[in-house]
């Protein structure tokens, strides 16, 4: 029996999250005491701890580097994981992602063009790529979601199917543009590393910007959980127990969409994340929307900083792509629990 | 007494070319009503129409005095409950969670369900006979099983307007007498309206009040089970030689079906 209030699951979520942002804090190219960050943060919060007694590198790397980067990652695997709650239970598809919609695409098809073809500009932090991110997976969305429009009514189907056309010729079409634009090296280089999907905040100030819409939205997204419970029994079952879905639907693809934009547009596109962090909570703790969107966006938040440390950690001083280790770690996981649990909590 | 649900002049046509024309229909408050007529006569679609899971092409829907599309899903899901024939399920639900999504029209965003959510559970539930059922898997119940968690969850919407589609289908005799029989009960004693898509001409003739007949799309005959259970009507709107004699102890038709001759 389901019972809304899980304050065990939070609990242990938060913690296992504090744990992995003290492990992201602390490890990196170079790696910083427990000890010294603390005194940094205290010292840097007005609280007297007496001499200072670390390089001032370290606090330059832990404040402008490592800590925005530790927040960052946070906050886009908390996105990615509720936009993929989202998404599985609006389309009711066990294949949904927070991409799916069209996001990937136009977004990768927008950054590729930047990249390629508009000069750096920058806007409270963030370049000329990052916008174009943000925007080109917005506008894809809401192609999208005309396309699946007919007669007034949405249909779940279309808007899946359409999700898929789009992102597949916009797909192309960044390929096409790569091809007749052939840039530098370097520059596709830099386009690759993108469409990999790696935390970039290249400036503290993405932060406030970012933090805000994201937790803004989760928070928002957890307004919907009712519906998309609902969905469970099918649209018009939804319906008849007296879901608006028409309006439901546009208000949860446009809070996916922003939610998902906020995250490309600081990582380019991490993947496997958004998939599989709401299908393994669903699987430890039941498939109630009103505990799973919350736990989801804690565990995705956890996951996410653990795989960034161990992206940048593993090869330093070089970088690995994170979705690397998004799928290193979470695979083994879901597959355990998805075979332990046999056909149980089974997608129809 | 006064008008539940009317259907002035309703049309309705799926792509495919089966349409609902020209219905004209008013159900009173308290009225027990079966829906009859062969596969593909339109039953299922006049109750979706009824509901507002479709939208008439033609014609209003009124309910409670005003047009069914100007009143909220969420008000209209506390006055209005459906029982489907059948209800896919995306993933693994326990009975209990099933039912309960039967309050999502009483949850308020931000909230979670209230100790009065969960006594109008277990109460859809016991009278749905399937309280015991509650922590089992919708998937693995049998047919009749599912049928009654459906039941329930329409019950837990508190409704005035019950709509039902087949609900006897899936059910052993037992069951069927016995949902009928509750369904018969919560109408007399609680003056809730009930509007059900029947197969077996018997089995309405007993439970139900008023019979309304429909063939391809249309409403062929509309009243008490002696005027409807007419020999010849039945042979007509279903092509069945049928015997029509009183019922042995009650004041109803009784239907004997005549095998066609070899």
């Amino acid at each position: 029996m389901s019972v809304h209030l899980a304050p065990r699951t939070y609990l242990v979520l938060s913690l296992v999250l504090l744990l992995s942002l003290l492990v992201g804090v602390l490890q990196g190219a170079v790696s910083l005491g427990p000890e010294t960050v603390g005194k940094i943060l205290l010292h840097r919060a007005g609280i007297p701890i007496g001499p200072i007694t670390w390089q001032p590198a370290d606090e330059t790397i832990l404040l402008q580097l490592r800590l925005p980067r530790v927040l960052g990652g946070a906050l886009v695997g908390a996105a990615l994981a509720t936009a993929g709650v989202l998404f599985q239970g609006l389309l009711r598809n066990p294949l949904a992602d927070p991409y799916i919609i069209g996001t990937s695409a136009g977004a990768g098809f927008a950054a590729t063009v930047a990249m390629l073809l508009l000069p750096p500009a920058s806007i409270l932090g963030f370049g000329s790529v990052a916008l174009s991110a943000f925007l080109g997976g917005l506008v894809a969305v809401v192609v999208v979601y005309r396309l699946a429009r007919v007669r007034g009514r949405t249909s779940v189907v279309t808007l899946l199917l359409a999700g898929v056309v789009v992102n597949t010729v916009l797909g192309y079409l960044s390929s096409l543009t790569i091809i007749f634009f052939e840039g530098s090296e370097f520059q596709l280089r830099r386009v690759f590393t993108w469409l990999m999907g790696g935390i970039a905040v290249n400036d503290p100030r993405q932060l406030f910007v970012v933090g805000p819409v994201i937790l803004g939205g989760i928070a928002v997204a957890c307004g919907f959980t009712a519906s998309l419970n609902a969905l469970a029994i099918g649209e018009e079952g939804a319906v008849a127990v007296g879901v608006d879905l028409d309006r439901e639907a546009a208000r949860i693809v446009a809070l996916g969409a922003l939610l998902t934009g906020a995250a490309v547009s600081v990582s380019g596109l991490i993947g496997f994340l958004g998939l599989a962090v709401p299908h393994i909570l669903r699987l430890a703790i039941g498939p109630d929307h009103r505990r799973l969107l919350p736990a989801s966006a804690l565990a995705g938040a956890a996951l996410l900083v653990l795989a960034d440390a161990a992206a940048r950690s593993l090869v330093a001083p070089a970088e690995l792509p994170v979705g690397i280790f998004t799928a290193l770690l979470g695979g083994p996981l879901f597959l355990f629990l998805l075979r332990r649990n046999g056909q149980q909590p089974g997608w129809q | 007494m006064t008008r539940h649900i009317h259907l002035d002049a309703v049309g309705f046509a799926y792509p495919s070319g089966f349409a609902l024309t020209n219905i004209h229909l008013t159900i009173e408050q308290g009225e027990m009503v079966a829906i009859l007529g062969p596969n593909g006569s339109g039953k299922t679609t006049l109750l979706k129409l009824m509901l507002g899971l479709l939208p008439p092409r033609q014609g209003q829907v009124y309910f409670e005095g005003g047009a069914l599309g100007g009143v909220s899903r969420r008000e209209l899901a506390r006055a209005m409950a459906m029982v489907p024939q059948e209800m896919p399920l995306s993933y693994g639900l326990t009975v209990w969670e099933v039912v309960l999504l039967g309050r999502t029209p009483y949850l308020r965003r931000f909230r979670g369900s209230t100790s009065e959510d969960r006594e109008a559970v277990l109460a859809a539930m016991a009278a749905a006979d399937i309280q015991a059922s509650a922590s089992r898997p919708f998937n693995e119940l049998s047919g009749g099983e599912r049928q009654r968690v459906l039941l329930a969850l329409a019950l837990a919407q508190k409704p005035r307007l019950l709509l039902l589609d087949e609900p006897t289908r899936h059910l052993d005799l037992s069951h069927q007498l016995r949902t009928l029989s509750l369904i018969r009960r919560l109408n007399v004693e609680h003056g809730l309206t009930v509007i059900s898509s029947i197969h077996d001409l018997n089995l309405c003739s007993l439970y139900f009040d008023r019979l309304i007949l429909l063939s391809s799309g249309q409403i062929v005959a509309d009243g008490p089970p002696d005027k409807v259970i007419q020999p010849d009507l039945l042979r007509e709107v279903f092509g069945i030689a049928v015997l029509v004699e009183p019922h042995p102890t009650r004041d109803t038709p009784w239907v004997t079906i005549l095998p066609e001759k070899e």
